[in-house]
């Protein structure tokens, strides 16, 4: 019997506001021959202060749709809303704009910094970022070093330091500094924790649901790891060839799959003291 | 950033490299100092004089004679006066008229080549086939064999006002005078080109010259390729079609015909050296556009450059910070790589006319033009095109060389 219990009753429905929906989100890559459909016509609604998952396998058009929440493609057809209000983000003021409401945490620590730029420049650009561009230097000083301490790193140890000079673990937990200063309403984390050993992963999300709490930041994962997604998600959408094939509460969706996608996620799922069925994969 | 320098520093190649480089760089400044007379002064009343050190024939007679006492066989007077042409048509007349087997003759041993010529030879002989002049050749040839055996010394005299001469001084076979007396002699290492300027002189004139024109040559190629390859490989889309579609058509279209059809069409009045410099600049730039541009798709969809997009960056600042300093090290490459071809294509221009139209300054393509107009090749004047050809050798090959240590050391794969 699989430990994870079907329950139909615990379906819920959302009252918080909304703040980032999206109604038949769509990008095509190339065409003719090679037009690739990569995600087809997406429905999403995020409220304030949930924790979403977007659950799907490799090339199921996951980091598609994140770069497309992020800004960082544009969207071939549909409409992405933020905050109640169509997104525009047609120019790069606008798109900044935006940014101060939307940032993102990589799957790969180890590139998602310059390494030419030492850890303090990037701190300095979210204090800039949030208008703090004229503080005094002390106040600036103090502003990174509460961020870092809110992720248990030493800022004096780090001032200086170029990112390759840190860990897997500490770069990552930088990042989540970078998003307790920038404060945004909505926290974008792609893969955040897949190349993180096991003690720091736990680490790296008892910290962003930590930060959730105290800003009421929407949290979105993109993840392949299903049984992560039922630990931290609300709600959870489950992509296949980029089309979302089942959405809803996560004890809704992963108790009761209806979807055969779903249930094949869910029974890949190894288990410990459980012989893995290999057929299935 | 210094750990980066001194790596390179540690790379054989690159030391060797920089050491020849900087050897030849150091020579183009220092040697105009020393020696600061116009490179382009035409020393020589004629061309291609062979290198060696020249003394004033004047000179040497009224300077001080020291005797030496030394056996001035007939021999060594004979090899010395006696060149390779008389000595073959000595040889041919012999076996033509004097009735003398071919097997016989030696034309190196110059004593018994002038006895058999002094046995053999007479001007009554039928010499049927032979035109006057040479007929005249030959007595004139007797008469000087003749002078060369009875000689010992030469009489210096003077006319006086009735046109009679007086001796005044007589120069011993085993006289001898100091160079170190001679106020006037000058030494060409490497002869005279057939303009008759010091070779030597020129060609480092000619190297600082080329080397300029590489440098301009590489520096617009570099930059022309970056921003187009930088703006390709980041904007993508439109901008990346439209670029990348010209990229190729002048990649299609061989850039040495280009260059030389546009050079062409500039005309021989206004081509100078900078002009060259900037043609070769704008038709070599595809290469470099083709490689950034490669290297940034790469690096565009890095997240260190989505994290810099969702910090506000603007373009400009994310392609100057984000993208290259990653790619800084392959441009340092590239512009070696386009110096060392700048300064080849101005030689290939050069050699087929199309160089900079110019006698007021030298590039080692114009030595090498010049030098085969005037058939320096065929006639044996190995100094006006050798070590041309050399330093042009040389500094690509020490260019290649830094170009290869870098490339090791920023290419990990590439170490031994």
């Amino acid at each position: 019997m699989s430990e994870i219990q079907k329950n139909p009753e615990n379906k819920t429905v959302d009252t918080r506001p909304l703040c980032l929906s999206g109604k038949g989100v769509t990008k095509v890559f190339g065409f003719g021959e090679t037009r690739t459909v990569a995600v087809d016509h997406v429905d999403f609604a995020f409220h304030e202060g949930e924790i979403i998952s977007i659950v799907g396998e490799s090339g199921s058009g996951k980091t598609t749709i994140s770069k497309m929440l992020l800004g960082l493609i544009s969207v071939t057809e549909g409409e992405i809303q933020f905050q109640g209000k169509p997104r525009d983000i047609s120019s790069h003021k606008k798109k900044k704009e935006y940014w101060k409401g939307i940032q993102a945490i990589f799957q790969d620590p180890f590139s998602s910094f310059n390494m030419f730029n030492k850890i303090d420049a990037v701190l300095l650009d979210c204090i800039n970022m949030r208008g703090g561009k004229n503080l005094p230097k002390e106040e600036k000083v103090r502003l990174m070093t509460e961020a870092c301490s809110f992720v248990n790193l030493k800022f004096a140890e780090l001032t200086n330091k170029y990112p390759f000079e840190l860990s897997g673990g500490q770069m990552q937990r930088l990042m989540i500094a970078r998003i307790f200063l920038l404060k945004p309403k909505i926290l974008l984390a792609d893969e955040p924790t897949s190349m993180i050993d096991a003690c720091s992963r736990a680490t790296i999300l008892d910290m962003l649901l930590k930060l959730r709490d105290e800003i009421n930041m929407t949290i979105i994962f993109i993840t392949h790891d299903i049984g992560l997604a039922y630990y931290v998600s609300d709600s959870v959408y489950i992509m296949e060839h980029g089309k979302f094939v089942e959405s809803g509460g996560a004890d809704e969706v992963i108790l009761t799959p209806k979807a055969e996608y779903t249930k094949r996620l869910i029974s890949d799922v190894p288990k410990i003291y459980e012989e893995w069925d290999l057929s299935t994969v | 950033m210094l750990n980066t320098i001194k790596q390179v520093f540690h790379s054989p190649k690159f030391v060797t490299g920089f050491v020849i480089f900087m050897v030849m760089l150091l020579t183009i400044i220092i040697y105009p100092i020393i020696v600061t007379a116009d490179p382009l002064e035409m020393i020589g009343n004629g061309n291609f004089f062979k290198p060696g050190t020249y003394v004033n024939t004047s000179e040497t007679i009224s300077a001080k004679q020291y005797t030496f006492n030394v056996d001035v066989s007939q021999a060594s007077k004979l090899d010395r006066q006696l060149d390779d042409t008389q000595r073959t048509k000595m040889a041919d007349w012999l076996v033509r008229f004097g009735g003398v087997d071919e097997s016989e003759i030696d034309t190196s041993d110059s004593v018994a080549l002038v006895e058999l010529w002094k046995n053999n030879y007479s001007k009554d002989v039928d010499q049927t086939g032979l035109i006057a002049a040479d007929k005249k050749y030959f007595v004139r040839l007797d008469t000087k064999i003749d002078a060369m055996l009875a000689s010992s010394g030469i009489i210096i005299a003077q006319k006086d006002e009735e046109g009679t001469l007086s001796e005044q001084s007589t120069v011993e076979d085993n006289s001898y005078v100091n160079i170190n007396d001679l106020q006037t002699s000058r030494t060409l290492i490497l002869g005279t080109d057939n303009f008759g300027r010091d070779t030597l002189t020129e060609l480092v004139s000619a190297a600082k010259n080329s080397l300029k024109i590489g440098l301009i040559a590489g520096s617009i190629a570099t930059v022309i390729g970056l921003v187009l390859g930088l703006l390709s490989g980041y904007l993508g889309g439109i901008i990346d079609n439209i670029i990348t579609f010209v990229t190729n058509l002048f990649t299609v279209i061989p850039s040495f015909v280009l260059l030389v059809l546009i050079s062409y069409s500039v005309g021989q009045g206004s081509r100078g050296i900078y002009l060259v410099a900037i043609i070769i600049g704008c038709t070599s730039w595809t290469w470099t556009t083709r490689s950034v541009r490669s290297q940034v798709i790469s690096l565009r969809n890095r997240d260190h450059v989505n994290l810099s997009k969702l910090s506000g960056h603007s373009l400009f600042r994310i392609i100057m910070t984000d993208i290259l300093p990653y790619i800084a090290s392959y441009v340092v490459m590239a512009l070696i790589l386009q110096i060392s071809s700048g300064i080849l294509s101005e030689a290939q221009l050069s050699m087929l006319g199309l160089g900079p139209a110019t006698t007021e300054s030298a590039t080692l393509g114009l030595m090498m033009n010049w030098a085969t107009l005037y058939s320096a090749h065929l006639n044996g004047s190995w100094w006006a095109y050798f070590p041309v050809i050399f330093t042009v050798a040389l500094i690509a090959f020490s260019l290649n060389l830094m170009n290869t240590g870098l490339d090791q050391v920023f290419n990990p794969q590439l170490r031994d």
